[in-house]
């Protein structure tokens, strides 16, 4: 066998081996791309909402205090909250080409950094023939839920179409 | 040096080698990931000799009133036995079984276990865990089949 070969073979061995292990230990792959790190990290405790909902400045100050997101702690190391900033501030509501995004970024008062996205008033507006009783739904729960009702939201669609209020 | 050790080899091992000691860096079997915490617990003191399930269990069962004034434990989300799927405190979405016998992506991945401890024992502890505490909670976990 030349060395070539017996480089090439090692080298197939060892890729065996790596793939191998891993589905062995069954460990989640590391997400690669800043997109796949937000879906992964941001939908570990709610839906990852699409970054075109709120202003790149929003975006920054959400992910500068993640210890302290909405009263409980979030926190990721330096390298993933970087990444991910990238990817939100890069897809943020002034970037955005929708006219959804645009939508929600005109609701936003000039010097405002907005948080929740649930508090926005073209949100308010869309939502104004909910009644209380329907937030409080076991399957919806809060209005932070998006896909309980809007069937498309995890793909960034929420037209009234594909709204559908569990039972 | 054997022929075969040649720059060529090593251009074709080297990213195979260096996803390996990544893997290794992170991915583990929950036995070799509480075998960490066993050899920290040892750095930290010398006297310690093994973790505890039953402590753990007790840890995770344990209701401890929060600041927020609610009572709440690991079980508040977690549900009572870590074999269940449990559910997010605020925002329901459902977490997947803690247990490694019904779920087997459990504690095989060091970095993603200390980034739950670090925000959960902040969440309901309101203080960071010490390494005692993350092996007893671990081998509790895995004496539930």
């Amino acid at each position: 066998m030349r060395s070539s070969q017996f480089s090439a073979a090692c080298g197939a061995f060892l890729s065996m081996y790596v793939l191998a292990a891993a589905a062995q230990t069954g460990t989640p792959q590391a997400p690669s791309g800043p997109a796949a790190m937000w879906k992964a990290e941001c939908a570990s405790c709610h839906m990852a909402y699409p970054p075109g909902l709120l202003p790149e400045r929003s975006w920054r100050k959400m992910m500068a205090e993640l210890d302290q997101h909405f009263g409980q702690n979030a926190s990721l190391d330096a390298a993933a909250t970087k990444a991910i900033l990238g990817y939100l501030a890069e897809n943020s509501a002034e970037r955005g080409t929708s006219r959804r995004s645009a939508r929600f970024l005109g609701a936003v008062p000039a010097n405002a950094i907005p948080l929740r996205i649930t508090a926005n008033a073209h949100f308010v507006r869309e939502h104004r023939e909910v009644t209380p009783d329907v937030w409080k739904l076991p399957k919806v729960g809060s209005p932070a839920n998006c896909n309980a009702c809007h069937s498309d939201a995890e793909e960034g669609s929420f037209s009234g179409r594909n709204v559908k209020i569990p039972r | 040096m054997p022929n075969f050790v040649s720059t060529k080899f090593l251009r074709a091992a080297l990213p195979v080698l260096l996803a390996m000691s990544w893997m290794g860096a992170h991915a583990a079997s929950p036995g070799e990931l509480l075998q960490g915490y066993a050899a920290q617990s040892r750095k930290e003191d010398p006297a310690f000799k093994e973790f505890s399930a039953s402590a753990g269990d007790k840890f995770y069962h344990a209701s401890v009133k929060h600041s927020s004034g609610r009572q709440i434990s690991c079980a508040t989300c977690h549900t009572d036995s870590p074999r269940n799927a449990g559910k997010h405190d605020k925002t329901s979405k459902e977490i997947p079984p803690l247990a490694p016998s019904v779920n087997k992506t459990r504690f095989t991945d060091s970095g993603n276990a200390e980034k739950w401890f670090k925000r959960n024992c902040q969440d309901v502890l309101e203080r960071a865990c010490t390494t005692q505490e993350k092996g007893n909670f671990i081998a509790y976990i895995l004496s539930v089949k």
